[in-house]
C-alpha cells in the first residue's frame, strides 16, 4: 500500500537519515524503535511531508513520488490519506474536543457541519471521550487530550496512520488508556505506523517490528523474533537496557 | 479658590472635554482602527516570511519605532508641503498616527504570533487545512488573545499621544486647555484641569479593557 525508498535527510552535516527502506501494508502495525536521535521522527515527518527529505521515492497505492520534487498538490492528496498523532498532541488551543476533530473535515473538506459533527462524536466516543466533547484542551489530563489527538487522527478515515512517540509525554498511570485505545484500533485493522518506547506494547500489537540506529534500519523482523532473539549487537544492547531499567 | 478660578475652570471642562469628544475621540478610534489592520499585516508578511514584503515591513518598522512620533508629525504636516504635497491638519494627523500606531502594534502582534506552538501549525497541515486556513481559524485568533492587553495599552497611550496633534494647529483638548490658559492666565489650574479630563478618559478605558479581557478568559 505504503512503499518508501532510499530515503535521505541531512539537516547541515548531520546525516538524520540514511537510506531508510520501508513496506507498510494494510493492516500492518509497525513499531519502530530505537535509540533517542536515530532519525525516528524525521522518518514519520518526511512520510508526511512535514520535513522534505533530500531523496527518496515514495510509491502510494500505486503511484510513485519523488519525495524531495513533490508538488503541493501531491502533498495534500497524501496528507488525505494519512494522519499524524504527535508526542505532545498538538491540539488546537482554541477549539473544544469535538471541535478539534471536525475542523479539519469542516474547513479543509468542505464537509457540512452536522455531518461532521456526527463523525466526531463517532471519534471521540471510540476514544472513550465522547462525554468530554465539549471540554477544551487545557481542561484534560495528557492522557485525555491524546486520545483526543488519536480521535483527530480517525476522523478523516485515512489508510494509516503516525504516531510519533504517542505516550512519551504522559505521566506513568495515563500511558495505559492510550496505549489500549491504539490496541483497540489495531484490533479493528487500522494501518499504523508507531514510533514507541514502550517494549511490551509493541510486542503485543506489532505485526512488524524495526529497529533504527544512526539514521538507518539495523534489524527489523516479527515481534517474537525480534524480542526474543535479536540478531544485530545494537538491538541486543538496546533490549537490555530496557530489560536492566524493568528490573531496576 | 476663589469664584473666578472655579467658573474659568467649571466653564473650561465642558468646553475641553466637548472638543475630546469631537476631536481626541475620533483621532484616537480612527488611527487606532487604521494603525491595527496595518499591523496585522505588517505582522503577517514577516511571520510568513514573504520575501520582499517582509523586507518592506521590517524598514518601515525600523524607522516608526526609530523617530520621534512629534518629528513625523512635523515630516507630514510641516514637512511635505514643500515638495507640493499639502495635507490638510486632521488627515496629517491621522496618517502620521495610524503609521506609529501600526509599527509598534505589528511587533505586539507578530510576537503574539511566534508565542502560540507552532505544533498546532503542523496538526492543521495534517488534517488538510492549509497555511491561510490554519492561521485563520487557530492561530491568529489565539495570537490576538495574547495580544489584546498589550494592544490595550497602545490604545491608551495614543489616546494621550494625539496631544501632539496641537503641534500641528489641531484644536484638540490640550490645545483648547492652552488657549484658555493664555487668556486667563491660570494656567496651573487649566493644565491639571486638562491632565485631570485625560484621566478620566484612559480610566474609562482601562475598565473596558478589564472587562474585555474577563470576557476573554472566560472564552
Ligand atoms: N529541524 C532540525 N534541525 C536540525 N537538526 C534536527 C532537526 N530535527 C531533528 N534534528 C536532529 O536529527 C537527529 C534525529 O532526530 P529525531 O528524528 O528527532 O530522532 P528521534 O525521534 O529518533 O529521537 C537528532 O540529532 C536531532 O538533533
Ligand atoms: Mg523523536
Amino acid at each position: 500500500m505504503l512503499e518508501i525508498k532510499n530515503v535521505q535527510k541531512s539537516f547541515d552535516d548531520l546525516k538524520v537519515l540514511d537510506g531508510i527502506d520501508l513496506t507498510v501494508e494494510k493492516k500492518d502495525v509497525i513499531c519502530i524503535l530505537g535509540p533517542s536521535g536515530s532519525g525516528k521522527t524525521t522518518l514519520l515527518r518526511c512520510m508526511n511531508y512535514l520535513t522534505k527529505a533530500d531523496a527518496g521515492e515514495m510509491i502510494f497505492d500505486g503511484e510513485s513520488f519523488d519525495m524531495n520534487h513533490i508538488s503541493k498538490n501531491d502533498i495534500a492528496r497524501i496528507r488525505r490519506k494519512t494522519a499524524f498523532v504527535f508526542q505532545n498532541y498538538n491540539l488546537f488551543r482554541n477549539k473544544t474536543a469535538l471541535e478539534n476533530v471536525t475542523e479539519g473535515l469542516i474547513i479543509a473538506r468542505k464537509m457540512p457541519k452536522k455531518e461532521a459533527e456526527e463523525i466526531g462524536m463517532k471519534a471521540l466516543t471510540k476514544v472513550g471521550m465522547a462525554d468530554r466533547f465539549n471540554y477544551y484542551p487545557h481542561q484534560l489530563s495528557g492522557g485525555q487530550q491524546q486520545r483526543v489527538g488519536i480521535a483527530r487522527a480517525i476522523a478523516t478515515d485515512p489508510e494509516v496512520i503516525l504516531f510519533d512517540e504517542p505516550t512519551s509525554a504522559l505521566d506513568p498511570e495515563l500511558i495505559g488508556e492510550v496505549l489500549s485505545v491504539i490496541k483497540e484500533l489495531a484490533k479493528d485493522g487500522m494501518t499504523m505506523v508507531i514510533v514507541t518506547h514502550e517494549m511490551n506494547f509493541a510486542r503485543n500489537v506489532s505485526t512488524k517490528v524495526i529497529f533504527m540506529d544512526r539514521g538507518k534500519i539495523v534489524e527489523e523482523g516479527n515481534p517474537d523474533d525480534f524480542f526474543t532473539s535479536p540478531k544485530n549487537e545494537r538491538t541486543q544492547q538496546f533490549l537490555n537496557s530496557f530489560k536492566n531499567r524493568m528490573e531496576g | 479658590m476663589n469664584e473666578r478660578l472655579m467658573d474659568i475652570l467649571i466653564s473650561s471642562f465642558g468646553e475641553i472635554f466637548m472638543q475630546g469628544i469631537k476631536i481626541t475621540i475620533p483621532l484616537t478610534i480612527i488611527s487606532f482602527t487604521l494603525g491595527l489592520i496595518l499591523a496585522l499585516f505588517t505582522a503577517i508578511v514577516q511571520v510568513a516570511n514573504i520575501r520582499i514584503l517582509k523586507s518592506l515591513a521590517r524598514f518601515y518598522v525600523w524607522i516608526i519605532r526609530g523617530t520621534p512620533l512629534i518629528v513625523q508629525l512635523f515630516v507630514i504636516f510641516y514637512g511635505l508641503p514643500s515638495l507640493g504635497i499639502i495635507l490638510d491638519a486632521f488627515p496629517a494627523a491621522i496618517l502620521v498616527f495610524s503609521i506609529n500606531t501600526g509599527a509598534y502594534a505589528s511587533e505586539t502582534i507578530r510576537a503574539a504570533i511566534e508565542s502560540v506552538p507552532k505544533g498546532q501549525l503542523e496538526a492543521g497541515y495534517c488534517v488538510g487545512m492549509s497555511y491561510v486556513q490554519t492561521m485563520r481559524r487557530i492561530i491568529l485568533p489565539q495570537a490576538l488573545k495574547t495580544a489584546f492587553p498589550p494592544l490595550s495599552n497602545s490604545l491608551i497611550g495614543l489616546v494621550k499621544d494625539t496631544s501632539l496633534a496641537a503641534s500641528i494647529t489641531i484644536t484638540e483638548m490640550f490645545q483648547v486647555s492652552q488657549r484658555i490658559a493664555a487668556r486667563t492666565y491660570e494656567t496651573f489650574a487649566l493644565y491639571c484641569e486638562v491632565a485631570l479630563i485625560y484621566l478620566i478618559f484612559c480610566t474609562v478605558l482601562t475598565k473596558l479593557q478589564t472587562i474585555c479581557e474577563k470576557k476573554l478568559q472566560i472564552e
